[in-house]
């Protein structure tokens, strides 16, 4: 018995980037931040383009606190989110062919969410990856970090806990 | 009384709070009431039409700010250190959000403040609660 042939890169990347599409589009704060997410196998990094309705002082100029912990919890969701689905898909228990056309999966809820704005976020783009630190079966917590130009000091960073979503 | 002038003429005017549709209701000494109506753009959940999180953390974070800004003592400006959102229920589609900040401590250096968010339905309860530490300058008192 040979094993069954792996199937194409193409075909993979093709599957897992619509499963992701489909969590993404279907939050309508998430396009109207105009935030993107950019996915290396399981790994993503969420960017917030530079907007000028991002900011919150304009004499400075400096990114709103608002806008930064916005982004900071979308990119928790997702992450959380994209964790969940992507176990899911993996293990065989949802078929990626059903995602996307028109069933939106659920998000995890937020419970409670603490932003930590360590420095002035800058007038230009920004990137953030989540960590799931816990997933249990009804609850999970998960850290942010943000940084613009060096990921080695981030300009904010947060932690939630979450209420994942029923099973389907 | 100066310093909530200052509160009233910025607050609405910054680009991203006008981008989500914030408005000045109330301001006093270290307080303040901020409201921000139901947007189709600003939804979480496609599925029940709820408000997203961290739209709720904007309106709060916006309000916690003009709180320590309309403080007397203080020099007009401030910039938010962390903030904790505690989300008590989801936001009825469709309802205008009502933010109370409360400045209710100052040192030298930082203001504490504690906030409530309610949506149209009082009486189901608050929908989000936050504490929060932001910078604070004390005004030098000329004598």
């Amino acid at each position: 018995m040979s094993k069954p042939r792996p199937e194409p890169v193409q075909v993979i990347k093709e599957r897992r980037d619509r499963a992701l599409d489909a969590l993404v589009r279907g939050v309508p704060y998430i396009a109207f931040l105009g935030i993107a997410f950019d996915r290396r196998g399981d790994e993503l990094t969420a960017i917030l383009p530079y907007r000028e309705t991002h900011i919150g002082n304009p004499t400075l100029p400096a990114l709103h606190g608002g806008a930064t912990a916005s982004f900071l919890e979308v990119t928790a969701i997702i992450g959380l989110g994209w964790s969940i689905l992507w176990e899911r898909i993996e293990s065989g228990a949802v078929d990626p062919a059903a995602i996307g056309a028109g069933r939106i999966p659920a998000l995890p809820k937020t419970i409670d969410f603490t932003t930590d704005f360590l420095r002035t976020g800058l007038p230009r783009d920004a990137y953030a990856r989540a960590l799931v630190n816990r997933s249990g079966r009804r609850y999970a917590s998960v850290h942010v970090e943000a940084w613009q130009d060096n990921r080695a000091r981030p300009f904010a960073q947060a932690t939630g806990h979450f209420l994942m979503p029923a099973d389907d | 009384m100066q310093n909530q002038t200052i509160a009233r003429q910025v607050i609405e005017s910054l680009p991203f709070s006008q981008a989500l549709g914030m408005r000045l209701e109330e301001v006093g000494e270290g307080r303040a009431v901020l409201s921000m109506p139901w947007d189709a753009r600003l939804v979480g959940d496609p599925h029940t039409g709820v408000i997203h999180g961290g739209a709720v953390s904007a309106l709060m974070d916006t309000t916690a700010g003009t709180a320590v800004i309309a403080r007397g003592d203080g020099t007009g400006t401030t910039a938010t250190l962390d903030l904790r959102i505690d989300y008590m229920r989801p936001a009825r589609s469709g309802q205008r959000l009502r933010c109370e900040a409360v400045c209710y401590h100052t040192t030298r250096t930082v203001a504490f403040i504690r906030a409530t968010t309610q949506d149209e339905d009082a009486e189901a309860g608050p929908v989000a609660t936050a504490v929060g530490a932001f910078t604070f300058e004390r005004r030098e008192e000329v004598s």
